[in-house]
């Protein structure tokens, strides 16, 4: 290419998986360095753009399975449609985004990357996350970021009862309501670095909010040592 | 692990390929269970007459024998259609009296549901061949229920199949295990349920049977059974003129519901839903934990 040139926009590679086994999807999605593909009749398929490992595009167009983009890095996934459990589980690094809702346990145990769901994600999303950040539109259900270690995880609209059960680490966003605070979860102050973080994230999400219009939770750390209080109480039991 | 599946036809347009649809999302399922199957097939059935569905594993017996002793207990005339080692036994006499005399008297015979308008069939084995044994696909009717078995906790067996039903017109399939169960069981027993099997799933289809008979609806069974059932479960639920979803409150099994103006479909996974009429156009939500969902025909 000489000087002066443009790169020409890479081709998009179509795969219909109504004539494509899954795994030759993933397979060539592998093999990719670069480029962009659309998939075609997921049709509620499980592990669709699985292991991505390269700076690809995906957009999947129809509604996906189990474990869509899981272990993800680098790349992004797109899904115009809704994801079943385990979207974006363990995802690295990279982008993954859904137009529709998210049944269970989405972005569980992600280290790094932006999981951006846009309508509602179900019980235990963020459970175990670990660096992950996590915008949802919507609401979460019940048990979301069930011992979150590190990460964000931001609610446009209500959370589930026992948001944040055993939480390590971690912020959570929430700007509607929070059913009820799991064991050791507490509401704590929006400092200025939080609001920027917050308004970084929704930024990133393509989400329009107000960040002042959201209380952040987190850990009480009260988990963290085993109380002394605990242990007198055993020992007067045994005194009896 | 277990695959259920649930099709609750709200208008007449479908009707006569709910056996059809039924076996497509069956079919879908196999992976989650395919060491047995069953399905339950509601249709509306002929007034004043009662079907019993019987099954005889791995035997050929004499049915014409079995409705003739029947006839004697009931006092009214009993018809039967078999088919491989099941049979439907027809009858205007009563089904619960039927069920009980059959347990009480045929060891060798499991009563899989009695009813005005409900067929259950189940066996080990692949659930496709399953669907094709028993002639699903052939079926019309108004709801379907089917499930797919991956036995964790007990042995492969047909009387271990789900659909479970006791009462009249109504059973269930469940993916999840109960822990209160064997206590539940004698309870249920005390008034007068008659168990078949050591399965945790038919002590659920007897405590729901054991309300309605009390007077509940399905929905007021069901509030009750999330207080006095114990474990994990997603149930998808048959009446005789409706469709009921339950799931327990931390909801560790997986329910997907899809609804257009014609049909309500529930499945385990969102692929069973994907072959049905228009389901591009369905509303499609995961069920909330412990939310009661019911769907009743106009009268």
């Amino acid at each position: 290419m000489g000087p002066g040139c443009v790169s020409a926009p890479d081709p998009v590679t179509t795969i219909d998986l109504a004539e494509t086994s899954l795994r030759d999807l993933n397979q060539k999605l592998h093999q990719a360095e670069r480029g962009s593909f659309r998939v075609l009749n997921p049709r509620g398929a499980h592990a669709v753009a699985c292991g991505i490992d390269a700076d690809i595009s995906v957009e999947i167009h129809g509604s996906v399975g189990y474990y869509c983009a899981g272990m993800h890095q680098k790349g992004s996934v797109y899904v115009d449609g809704n994801a079943s459990t385990g979207l974006a589980e363990n995802i690295m690094s990279g982008t993954v985004r859904i137009s529709g809702s998210a049944t269970m346990s989405a972005g569980a145990t992600g280290h790094g990357g932006l999981v951006v769901i846009e309508g509602n994600a179900g019980a235990r999303c963020g459970i175990s996350m670990k660096g992950v950040d996590i915008v949802v539109g919507g609401n979460v259900g019940h048990m979301s970021a069930f011992m979150a270690q590190a990460g964000n995880l931001v609610v446009l609209g209500d959370a589930g009862s026992d948001l944040g059960d055993s939480i390590y680490e971690a912020n959570l966003y929430v700007r509607g309501e929070v059913a009820s605070l799991g064991a050791d979860a507490i509401c704590k102050d929006m400092r200025p670095e939080h609001v920027r973080t917050l308004a970084g994230l929704l930024e990133a999400a393509g989400m329009e909010a107000d960040p002042n219009d959201f209380r952040r939770y987190g850990t009480a750390r009260g988990l963290y040592n085993f109380h002394i209080d605990d242990v007198n109480a055993e020992v007067a039991r045994r005194a009896g | 692990m277990c695959g259920i599946v649930g099709l609750f036809l709200k208008t007449e347009r479908f009707q006569p390929r709910l056996g059809e649809l039924t076996a497509s999302m069956l079919h879908e399922m196999r992976d989650r269970g395919p060491d047995s199957a069953g399905f339950a097939i509601y249709d509306r059935g002929q007034a004043g007459m009662t079907r019993i569905t019987v099954l005889a594993e791995g035997q050929r017996p004499d049915w014409g024998r079995t409705a003739a002793d029947l006839e004697t207990v009931l006092d009214a005339e009993v018809s039967v259609r078999p088919i491989r080692d099941h049979a439907v036994l027809e009858t205007a006499g009563d089904g619960g009296r039927a069920r009980q005399w059959l347990i009480d008297n045929s060891p060798e015979v499991d009563v899989l549901s009695y009813g005005s308008q409900i067929e259950i069939y189940k066996a080990v084995g692949d659930p496709d061949l399953v669907a094709i044994n028993y002639d699903l696909r052939s079926r019309s009717g108004t709801h379907a229920l089917a499930h797919t078995r991956m036995a964790t906790e007990s042995a492969v067996t047909t009387n271990g199949s789900h659909p479970f039903a006791t009462g009249a017109n109504t059973c269930l399939v469940h993916n999840g295990s109960l822990s209160n169960y064997n206590w539940l069981r004698t309870r249920l027993e005390r008034q007068g349920e008659i168990f078949q099997t050591e399965n945790d799933s038919e002590v659920a289809a007897g405590y729901l049977a054991w309300r309605l008979r009390e007077g509940d609806s399905i929905k007021e069974a069901l509030e009750r059974a999330l207080v006095g059932l114990d474990g994990f479960f997603t149930f998808a639920i048959g009446i005789e003129d409706g469709f009921a979803i339950l799931r327990d409150p931390i909801a560790c099994k997986p329910a997907i519901v899809a609804e257009t103006d014609d049909w309500v479909a529930m499945s385990s996974e969102y692929r069973a839903i994907t072959h049905l009429p228009d389901s591009s156009h369905a509303t499609v939500w995961e069920p909330a934990p412990g939310v009661i969902y019911t769907w009743a025909r106009a009268a």
